[in-house]
């Protein structure tokens, strides 16, 4: 309780401090969440013509785990903060990956650094894929544009423990040809013998000769066991909603489809107030939730 | 940690609860124990915060003697309406209802450096190492709304994963002497959501103002922790009697009489219900989006964070600074903000003060102040607008309202 010895402080007074009621109450503070830890640029890759991956290592300290799902807020010297959800492989977290698209002053700014620069890191945060909630079940991974990059992790975990899933499933919308995402990592994926990888673009052009549309049409064409299915959905949220329709009208119920939640972010943590959803903090009931948790909210005019 | 009566939804059933047992007044403190009490406060190396009247309006600021606290003057506070009156030859100090602002600002500053970085021209990324906490206050004065208000946001910012240390440290480091609030303004509804005017509990020191027979001021005390407890032993007192505890029993029974004010009982359900409602259309053709309500608010938390580079570009600091949900940036992701409709952002504010809070921390995020009554611009009232929808709730359900009615007539 009486962890702050009065010696240690700058107070105009020597005398120990009383145990004042809500000293009592509160205990002793931790270690402060907001100050971010320095890691460096280890590799500076450029996915699409506004989008790149960044590969960080920290300056010094162990690296920190993260699961599938979670994000980090990055920090751009004198730029600002942004929440980037990971990228890369849970099972090697000793080299953080985050994939952005460079769309504010932030994230443009993280454009424009190099490998060897530093830039700061607060996590991870936030709930995860529930990996564990598919053990059994044939797998549904719906992603749309950017939204790749959060179920990038996931399929890696998925990958991990293949033997414990039936099918797997990954359903992949982007606008064009050149917006698909991490094209070399899809048709890898797409050569395994135990994955089915489909994708479809909003509109086709050059020589695109697959699929055209939402990829709710690739959710309908169907290729899983729709009764025994856990899905994982991330991109717009328009696209999400469309998603976990499909979903249910194709017999996947309700509370085995989760998404990913986007919201203006400033801590992280649940105390700046920014993030909620209803009664959630986007930023830690989140961004994870539960389809049948959220179903009713989803679809409610700038709540 | 309790929750600060943390009932549902206040209510008129609430309100009786106070009309009960005599506080276990412990000490009589005549006038010159003020003194004393600021005095011993400053000793301890303390920086004492108390109500004083500034810019035409009780505020909370430091004090050091007696004379900096309000005497000789009475609040008026309606919707959209504060004026201080002058009550001449008036020598009591705490005749006031809500200061203007509540104590939010003492341990949830509006603007607070988060950290200071360098990055020299060939180097990485360091941060300095954060500066040493600020010499501890005494809050005196705290009035029992605002009590509850304080821990409320103990359990918003200093949560069990303790998201807020600097938060933590200046709460923890406070002491908070209370006073029972005898005068509450046309604004206030504490007694209905079970927080005043009398405090139960959340103070180091609580005190009660009363009239002697010769018109000064004289106080009641009891501690509520030991470090209330020794303050209280260097302060020239004589035990309080059964007469003294009446006086003290009846001043309490009267403020809570005089609050006309009440949030109806079943809010917390009829704002989650609410969503699609055409009032918040109402209120947004009335509301100026100027964020007043949330910043008198003593419970309102919500902040931004802003970054500030040096002219060199070699040091950068981050600063939170308080933001407000009726903000179109505070909702802003990229391709635009998500709550861009006026009505959509007070239906946001009522519905986490009055709902969310609920499912978020376990009990109302509204202690009665009715701060944002009085400090609305145009005199939005939160339990006219809470009432309103009820009624609309009801009407849609297809039976009467018996919530309104009932608080209002219960409170002549």
């Amino acid at each position: 309780m009486d962890a702050q010895p009065a010696a240690s402080r700058s107070t105009p007074s020597s005398a120990p401090l009383p145990d004042t009621l809500a000293a009592l109450r509160l205990g002793s503070p931790g270690t402060d969440p907001m100050r971010p830890r320095p890691y460096r640029i280890e590799r500076w890759t450029r996915e699409l013509s506004d989008t790149f991956t960044v590969d960080l290592v920290p300056l010094e300290g162990p690296p920190s785990p993260f699961r599938p799902g979670q994000f980090n807020m990055l920090y751009v010297f004198g730029a600002g903060e942004v929440p980037i959800s990971i990228s890369g492989d849970p099972a090697h977290p000793e080299r953080l990956v985050h994939t952005t698209r460079a769309v504010g002053q932030v994230t443009n700014a993280m454009k424009a650094l190099r490998v060897g620069d530093t830039l700061g890191v607060r996590g991870p945060f936030g709930t995860p894929w529930p990996v564990e909630a598919a053990y059994g079940h044939d797998v549904v991974v719906a992603a749309g544009g950017i939204g790749l990059a959060p179920l990038r992790p996931l399929i890696h975990a998925l990958l991990a423990e293949r033997p414990r899933f039936g099918t797997v499933v990954l359903l992949y919308g982007a606008r064009t040809p050149e917006d698909i995402l991490f094209r070399r990592q899809l048709t890898a994926w797409r050569g395994r013998f135990d994955m089915t990888v489909h994708a479809t673009v909003d509109r086709a052009t050059g020589r695109w000769a697959g699929p055209v549309g939402m990829v709710t049409r690739l959710i309908a064409r169907g290729g899983f066991d729709a009764r025994d299915t856990t899905a994982f959905v991330c991109g717009p949220e328009v696209m999400m909603r469309h998603a976990a329709q499909a979903l249910i009208d194709r017999g996947v119920a309700a509370r085995r489809i989760h998404l990913s939640m986007e919201r203006n972010m400033k801590c992280a943590i649940g105390v700046c107030g920014h993030c909620q959803w209803g009664p959630d903090f986007v930023c830690k009931d989140g961004p994870v939730f539960r389809y049948d948790h959220v179903a009713e909210r989803l679809g409610c005019f700038e709540i | 940690m309790a929750f600060p009566h943390g009932t549902e939804a206040g209510g008129a059933g609430a309100a009786a609860g106070w009309i009960g047992p005599v506080v276990a007044w412990s000490t009589r403190l005549d006038e010159s124990a003020l003194d004393a009490l600021i005095r011993a406060l400053r000793e301890d190396g303390r920086e004492v915060i108390g109500p004083t009247v500034r810019d035409g309006a009780v505020v909370l600021a430091p004090i050091t003697a007696p004379s900096d606290l309000p005497a000789g003057w009475r609040d008026i506070q309606d919707a959209g309406r504060y004026r201080l009156a002058p009550a001449p030859g008036e020598t009591t100090r705490f005749t006031h209802a809500a200061p203007a602002q509540g104590w939010k600002r003492f341990v949830h500053p509006p603007e607070d450096r988060l950290w200071r970085a360098h990055r020299p021209a060939h180097g990485d990324l360091t941060l300095e190492d954060p500066p040493p906490p600020p010499p501890p206050r005494a809050f005196l004065g705290v009035r029992p709304c605002d009590l509850a208000a304080l821990e409320i946001l103990d359990r918003v910012l200093a949560g069990p994963d303790q998201p807020d240390p600097a938060y933590a440290l200046r709460r923890r480091d406070a002491l908070v002497v209370s006073v029972d609030c005898g005068t509450p303004a046309a604004s206030c509804f504490c007694a209905t959501m079970d927080t005043g005017p009398a405090a139960r509990d959340g103070f180091d020191l609580a005190l009660v103002e009363l009239v002697a027979e010769d018109g000064r001021p004289v106080y009641l005390a009891r501690a509520g922790s030991p470090a209330g407890a020794d303050l209280l032993d260097r302060l020239p007192g004589t035990p309080a009697n059964d007469a003294d505890r009446e006086t003290a029993t009846s001043q309490r029974d009267r403020a809570v009489a005089t609050q006309t004010r009440a949030l109806p009982p079943g809010i917390r359900g009829v704002l989650a219900g609410a969503i699609d409602s055409r009032h918040w259309d109402e209120v947004a053709a009335r509301c100026l989006a100027c964020g007043n309500c949330t910043l008198c608010c003593p419970t309102c938390f919500c902040a931004t964070v802003e970054d500030s580079t040096s002219l060199d570009g070699r040091t950068a600091e981050r600063w939170r600074r308080w933001s407000s949900c009726f903000t179109e940036a505070f909702s802003y992701i990229h391709g635009g903000a998500v709550r861009g409709d006026r009505g959509n952002r007070y239906r946001q504010w009522i519905t986490h003060k009055l709902s969310a809070w609920h499912d978020q921390f376990g009990g109302s995020g509204c202690v009665g102040c009715g701060r944002c009554i009085t400090w609305c611009p145009v005199g939005i009232d939160i339990t006219a607008e809470a009432a309103t929808l009820d009624a609309e709730a009801h009407a849609r359900a297809g039976a009467p309202t018996p919530g309104t009615a009932a608080i209002a007539a219960t409170h002549p």
